[in-house]
């Protein structure tokens, strides 16, 4: 164990023991671009052989999937919001109407049927957003897994071996942003692998192969990292100052995800906690009051079995 | 500027109201097996004052507890496990930064003893080597099990403490004391519904150790965390942590105040052992509450996050504002008259 095995920067495939690891790999999924289409989930779905989750309409906009969980390894969130300020719309019809002398040619409107100029494009967005296990740099389901079922890959990544996991339920609490889960008739946890079967080969994941955006990118962590910081100054310069990133810091509560965001509003209006922190941090401050209380303990014994008379 | 919140409201976002950390799957086999792993560590405990003290009955009753509650201990685990048929896995590694299996070779090395000097207690009724050859193999198994019971009591305090679970997290400093008291009063309440008054007198102030151990670090939990304690507070939980306060306080008055009446003695214990299970089945259910509600994981958060802004950023900002009233020149020059004119 080196000295920032359980919090602070780190590179996890190197700590776990790999030498000569591979550049560690990750998404990075820019909510900007996200056209809430589900083609991640289901790509995972098929590629991963994940079962169907049961067909529920929750009645949260488009989302029927609800949240990650051991049968939904990608979720689509969708958020319905008031918007605040609209970005300058191009108007192309306007554009094109300031190079030539417009012509009244009997087309139809050019606008939706009762969209008046005094209610301009819209007054609410979509927020969406692909979430996925963040394979953080400490992991707390893997930092508690009795069995050694979860490990850390020469990717960087965190993965359950299926034929190793008793099914202990560890893991579930111990994730900060609650991804892992047990799958109920099958007892054993699971979540998303980052592809391992793929990546090893070279291949791209299969949620960041389907997504026709490029909304879910999947890449070296370093070079995602340097993407994303341009891709919100360009945000940034273009008014959405609301863009921000989220799990990119290697100082974080986690070391920084391996898996990371950029949002369009607070973390919690996603369903992602504010401010995770690996329940392992304080596993040496949790142990000494264990100490404390057991040494408490052993002198209560004494002290009934020694003092007193009868 | 004085009247500013630093600490945001406890009003707060979420997604469609979802819990964000996932409550854990387990079911209330690990609350039974937080009582009966404290029942094997306090009794065991029990069973080596006894029989260093030359109290023979408080060394059967604790050393067949400490085997009954280690084999109930083992049923509820494997129980509860999503894989019963692979529980032998939890062996094949040793990880020190996971307390389940610190605590599956803890367990498994008191049981080892504990089991020994259970069976000890049979020797009289075998034949020849064996009835020569146990009884020492049982006291030392009984004085192995004993020293490893104060770990086998506290660690499962770690191991919920080690968890995103909002209200156990945060009980970590005085939760192994929790448990720890808890264990040694049902200890007690094994020794106090065994043993004939004579003998039970270390039983008695057990329980009334244990039981101070047990409450301080309850009260710590159920008021000391902020809007952490309110799950413990509440709903089900709430009512067990009571029930377990009350029987806690009803079984150390009867031990203590009926110390020569066998029957008084004998509900006191069973008081503390009740007691001792409420206030497991509690502490389980607490946690279980604040993982649901999302409240508890974004209020906490946010809170910490606006702290962090505020402490280091603070002198930073007000020297901001100074150094921008000193650029304005005459109207800052008036502005720092103003208060002094006034």
């Amino acid at each position: 164990m080196g000295e920032n095995s359980l919090y602070g920067p780190l590179d996890p495939a190197a700590d776990a023991g790999y030498v000569d690891a591979p550049p560690r790999m990750g998404f990075f999924t820019d909510t900007s671009v996200c056209i809430g289409c589900k083609a991640c989930e289901v790509a995972c779905k098929e590629w991963n052989a994940v079962p169907d989750d049961g067909f529920d309409l929750l009645g949260h906009s488009y989302d029927n999937t609800g949240g990650l969980s051991a049968n939904s390894w990608r979720h689509v969130a969708f958020i319905e919001q008031p918007a605040k300020a609209v970005p300058e719309v191009i108007d192309v019809f306007e554009a094109a109407g300031t190079t030539a002398s417009p012509q009244f040619l009997g087309m139809p409107g050019k606008d939706l049927p009762g969209r008046t100029p005094d209610a301009p494009r819209t007054d609410f967005r979509w927020l969406m957003m692909s979430n996925v296990c963040k394979h953080c740099t400490h992991a707390g389901c893997l930092d508690v897994c009795p069995t050694g079922a979860l490990f850390r890959t020469e990717f960087g990544t965190v993965v359950v071996q299926e034929d190793i996991c008793n099914g202990c339920g560890y893991c579930i609490p111990a994730c900060p942003y609650g991804v892992i889960d047990q799958r109920k008739d099958d007892g054993r946890a699971w979540k998303c692998t980052m592809c391992y079967d793929r990546i090893g080969d070279g291949l791209t994941p299969a949620c960041a192969k389907a997504c026709p955006t490029q909304s879910i990118q999947y890449g070296e962590l370093d070079e995602l990292r340097g993407r994303a910081r341009h891709r919100v100054e360009k945000l940034h310069e273009q008014g959405v100052t609301e863009a921000r990133l989220y799990g990119h810091d290697p100082a974080d509560g986690v070391g920084g995800d391996g898996a990371f965001f950029l949002l369009l509003d607070e973390p919690e209006v996603y369903g992602l906690p504010p401010d995770p922190i690996v329940p392992t941090r304080e596993l040496p401050k949790m142990w000494k009051r264990a100490g404390l209380a057991g040494l408490a303990m052993a002198a209560a014994v004494v002290v009934s079995f020694l003092g007193g008379k009868p | 500027m004085k009247e500013r919140r630093m600490v945001p409201k406890a009003d707060f976002r979420s997604y469609y109201g979802r819990p964000i950390v996932r409550p854990p799957v387990w079911r209330h086999d690990i609350a039974a097996y937080l009582f009966t792993g404290g029942l094997a560590a306090g009794s065991a405990l029990l069973a080596a004052g006894g029989d260093a003290t030359g109290r023979p009955a408080l060394r059967r009753a604790g050393r067949t507890t400490a085997l009954g509650a280690l084999l109930a201990s083992g049923y509820f685990l494997v129980n509860d496990l999503g894989r019963p048929e692979r529980f032998h896995h939890m062996l094949r590694v040793a990880k020190p930064t996971s307390p389940m299996s610190v605590g599956t070779w803890i367990l498994s090395a008191f049981g080892a003893a504990a089991g020994v000097a259970a069976v000890a207690e049979a020797a009289p009724l075998l034949p020849g080597l064996a009835r020569r050859a146990l009884p020492p193999l049982g006291t030392a198994g009984q004085y192995g099990a004993a020293a490893l019971a104060p770990a086998l009591a506290t660690y499962t305090a770690v191991l919920l403490a080690d968890t995103a679970t909002p209200s156990w997290h945060a009980a970590y400093p005085e939760l192994p004391f929790v448990f720890a008291g808890s264990a040694l009063a049902s200890g007690a309440g094994v020794g106090l519904i065994a043993a004939p008054v004579e003998q039970a007198g270390p039983a008695r102030r057990m329980a009334v150790l244990g039981a101070a151990m047990e409450l301080y670090g309850a009260h710590r939990v159920e008021t000391g965390k902020g809007i952490l304690s309110e799950p413990y507070a509440q709903g089900r939980p709430g009512r067990l942590l009571r029930a377990g306060r009350a029987l806690t306080a009803a079984g150390v008055a009867g031990a203590v105040l009926g110390r020569r009446s066998r029957v008084v003695s004998a509900l006191s214990g069973l008081s503390l052992l009740t007691a001792s299970l409420a206030t497991r089945f509690g502490i389980f259910e607490g946690g279980v509450a604040s993982a649901k509600d999302p409240k508890y994981t974004v209020v906490p958060q946010r809170e910490r996050l606006a702290t962090q802004l505020a402490g280091p950023q603070s002198p930073a900002g007000s020297r901001g504002l100074t150094g921008l009233t000193g650029s304005t020149g005459p109207t800052g020059s008036t502005g720092s008259t103003g208060p002094l004119a006034s």
